[in-house]
């Protein structure tokens, strides 16, 4: 059967189709649209598939192993930055193995368009000695899911697939399987000490899994992903992998004359690299991201050969491809037929009319105002887009859950006032227990949770702390008389302002919970409403 | 045949199920179909665009090329004018005129209109209004869509079988307001 699919939703169908059992996810751009997808399938549903959100990539990670121990086919997804948060388990996961097939999903964002940075995940892979995919279209993505299945149950290792935005986030026509594959049983064949990381086992484990990498490599020769393809023109020859090998052959629609090298299956098949070196003047490599495999093949081929790549800057050294980058690198010529127009102003996305993270910083400003040097440490979310004009009301964001431990470094440096503002799914993500560290010092910030209901910047997926916040903060060991909840509406502006200064003026830990539903969800939700009314 | 478009806009303005369509009727015609969207951060307020590209031989890029695209479709016009270098020679801009104005420095429309002239082959078109004119004040997009429909190189009624497939569930009103609004945009090719 034909269907029309999102990367992400390629792969979230391939994951159903080869037997999955669970999925463990956090929302994160270009990756979120896999978990969604599993969430609405029938089939899944059917199957009694987890598709539940996770609170972290980490508990995310750690479920899907416990999954893979019994046997069972697990999928976890994640954006690049979210491998940092699980990388502990990640990297431990080679060293465990697998039992039931495992693959890590992690989709990259060079250029940025929705992250903090643009890392590049293939390095986890090879760091962590785990092999790893890099579809090239929708239908590879799809296909590849199965393979890397069975690849992870034969080596018993996990497999680490890497997208970036464009796969995730561009549909195409994708043929799937008629009949889907059984899940697996719930067994106990895995060798029980391989799950216990003492450093006995795990020395023994390093041995194996590092024995693994040549089986590892030859496979990646074989790979039916890993295509040389001869051409007539031996004056250079081209390394492309993933969706740069799209951009590549966009350039040549009757067939490149130049010998290339597409690589989809790592690690990199080096006597591949070779072959093409031998045959070739001169190298260059296309990869989406960083110079990855440049860097690795400067390493491998004969002294003398040159290289062209991100690092000699025939590609730029960073951001996402395109054709046109790609076209100048092969020195084909670019035609631009209307000059960019220079009256066009540039418009920067903004928090949506009627939201409460607005009230809130609104309220925020105008208490700051009346003191010198405040500092508003600022996280990950949609109010990150308060950094920008009217509100200019952060100083930082660096990652999930920074915005409390910053502010209580600052203040344990001497800051005050010093303000941490955080979204309440990032929240329990991860500053949960950077809370618990200022509570039990005591430390002279106020930390205000801008809790929408949801994780909105997303799309409005379900937000692990909902409801629990005030608890949750009890738990930590606040107390109620520096625990503030409030409505964040234009109306209420006197009663938010004089309850920030209040625990501004406070010279210990206190929160403040601004509540009211994002403006994007509540719209859905009235839409949904009244279409059932319709109905009624 | 092979068309690469642009659809655009501002977060919010409803360009995908414009591509909804377009990508429906070219999978019943057994079309190669790309089509790269914008998620995330950007969805809020800021400026959107998807690559739509249809063809009937295989497609590589998931992105188009400058110079490539033969359509640029846009809910807002300044929003039209943000991707020139990427319209070919003989390129159609197909786009609303009422401007979105959610920025301070918003240029002046006269400008923008100017600006839109000088392109060999553009339909400007006050869709709001004729939405609101002739009772389908949801299907603004769908009269956007009806203008384009020339330059998409795709038969009338290919893209009312699209749109009676897409909005089936909805009902016969909803299909019927866009079927209406589809022969509104279709009259301002003329």
């Amino acid at each position: 059967m034909k269907k029309l699919l999102l990367g992400d939703e390629a792969i979230a169908q391939g994951a159903i189709d080869a037997g999955l059992s669970g999925v463990y996810a956090y929302p994160g751009t270009p990756s979120t649209e896999i978990t969604e997808y599993i969430q609405e399938s029938p089939l899944a549903k059917e199957r009694g598939i987890h598709s539940r959100w996770s609170t972290n990539e980490k508990t995310a990670m750690e479920a899907a192993l416990g999954m893979s121990y019994m046997g069972k086919r697990a999928l976890v997804c994640m954006k690049h930055v979210g491998l940092n948060v699980c990388a502990d388990p990640f990297v431990n996961s080679a060293m465990t193995g697998t039992n039931g097939g495992i693959i890590v999903l992690v989709a990259d964002d060079p250029s940025m368009h929705s992250s903090q940075d643009e890392q590049d995940s293939r390095f986890y892979g090879k760091f962590a000695m785990i092999p790893t995919f890099e579809p090239s279209s929708q239908q590879e993505a799809y296909d590849m899911v199965a393979e890397a299945y069975e690849l992870s149950e034969r080596m018993k290792l996990p497999v680490l697939m890497r997208v970036t935005t464009r796969m995730a986030h561009s549909r195409a026509v994708v043929e799937i399987k008629d009949e889907p594959r059984q899940q697996n049983e719930l067994n106990y064949n895995s060798v029980a000490a391989n799950w216990v990381l003492l450093p006995a086992n795990a020395r023994r484990r390093n041995d194996e899994v590092t024995a693994q990498q040549p089986v590892l490599e030859q496979m990646a020769v074989e790979s039916k992903y890993n295509q040389y393809v001869d051409g007539p023109d031996h004056s250079l020859g081209i390394v492309a992998s993933g969706i740069a090998y799209n951009y590549l052959m966009e350039c040549y629609p009757n067939g490149c004359a130049y010998p290339v090298l597409k690589v989809s299956q790592y690690p990199l098949p080096k006597k591949l690299v070779c072959q093409l070196a031998e045959a070739c003047d001169e190298l260059l490599i296309i990869e989406e991201g960083q110079p990855f495999i440049e860097d690795m093949v400067r390493g491998v081929i004969p002294f003398g050969k040159n290289v062209k790549g991100r690092l000699s800057g025939e590609l730029p050294r960073t951001g996402e491809l395109n054709p046109d980058l790609v076209k100048r690198a092969l020195g084909l010529p670019v035609e631009v037929n209307y000059e960019k127009c220079e009256d066009v102003a540039p418009r920067p996305p903004m928090l949506c009319q009627g939201c409460g993270h607005r009230d809130v910083y609104t309220a925020l400003n105008e208490v700051l105002r009346e003191y010198d040097n405040p500092r508003v440490f600022g996280d990950i979310g949609c109010y990150t887009l308060g950094f920008l004009p009217p509100y200019k009301a952060i100083h930082s964001c660096v990652d999930m859950g920074a915005s409390i431990t910053m502010a209580k470094g600052a203040a344990d440096a001497g800051q005050w006032p010093s303000v941490a503002i955080i979204g309440d799914s990032t929240f329990t993500h991860s500053g949960m227990t950077g809370l618990l560290d200022a509570i039990n010092e005591n430390a002279d910030i106020t930390v205000i949770i801008s809790d929408n209901l949801t994780t909105a910047m997303t799309g409005g997926q379900d937000s692990a702390g909902t409801n629990k916040f005030e608890a949750i903060c009890r738990g930590l060991g606040m107390t109620d008389e520096h625990l503030k909840v409030v409505v964040p509406l234009p109306k209420n502006m006197p009663e938010i302002t004089q309850i920030l200064r209040d625990e501004i003026n406070y010279h210990g830990t206190s929160v403040i919970i601004p509540r009211r539903e994002c403006m994007q969800t509540l719209q859905r939700h009235l839409k949904q409403k009244k279409a059932k009314e319709n109905k009624a | 045949m092979k068309t690469d478009i642009i659809l655009c806009g501002v977060g919010g303005q409803g360009i995908l199920s414009i591509a909804t369509i377009i990508g429906e009727a070219a999978l019943k015609e057994n079309l190669y179909i790309k089509q790269a969207e914008v998620h995330g951060m950007s969805q809020r307020g800021g400026d959107v665009q998807s690559n739509l590209r249809i063809s009937s031989d295989p497609i590589r890029s998931d992105l188009i090329a400058l110079g490539g695209a033969d359509v640029i479709i846009s809910m807002e016009p300044m929003e039209a004018l943000r991707y020139l270098p990427y319209l070919n020679k003989n390129g159609w801009i197909i786009t609303s005129s009422a401007p979105y104005v959610n920025i301070p420095n918003y240029p002046d429309m006269e400008v923008v209109l100017n600006d839109l002239k000088k392109v060999d082959n553009v339909i400007i078109l006050d869709i709001e209004k004729a939405a609101k004119d002739n009772g389908v004040p949801r299907s603004a997009n769908v009269i956007l869509l009806g203008a384009a429909q020339k330059a998409l190189g795709i038969e009338y009624e290919k893209l009312e079988d699209a749109i009676r497939r897409v909005f089936g569930r909805k009902g016969d009103a909803v299909v019927d307001a866009n079927i209406k609004a589809l022969a509104i945009g279709r009259e301002a090719q003329k």
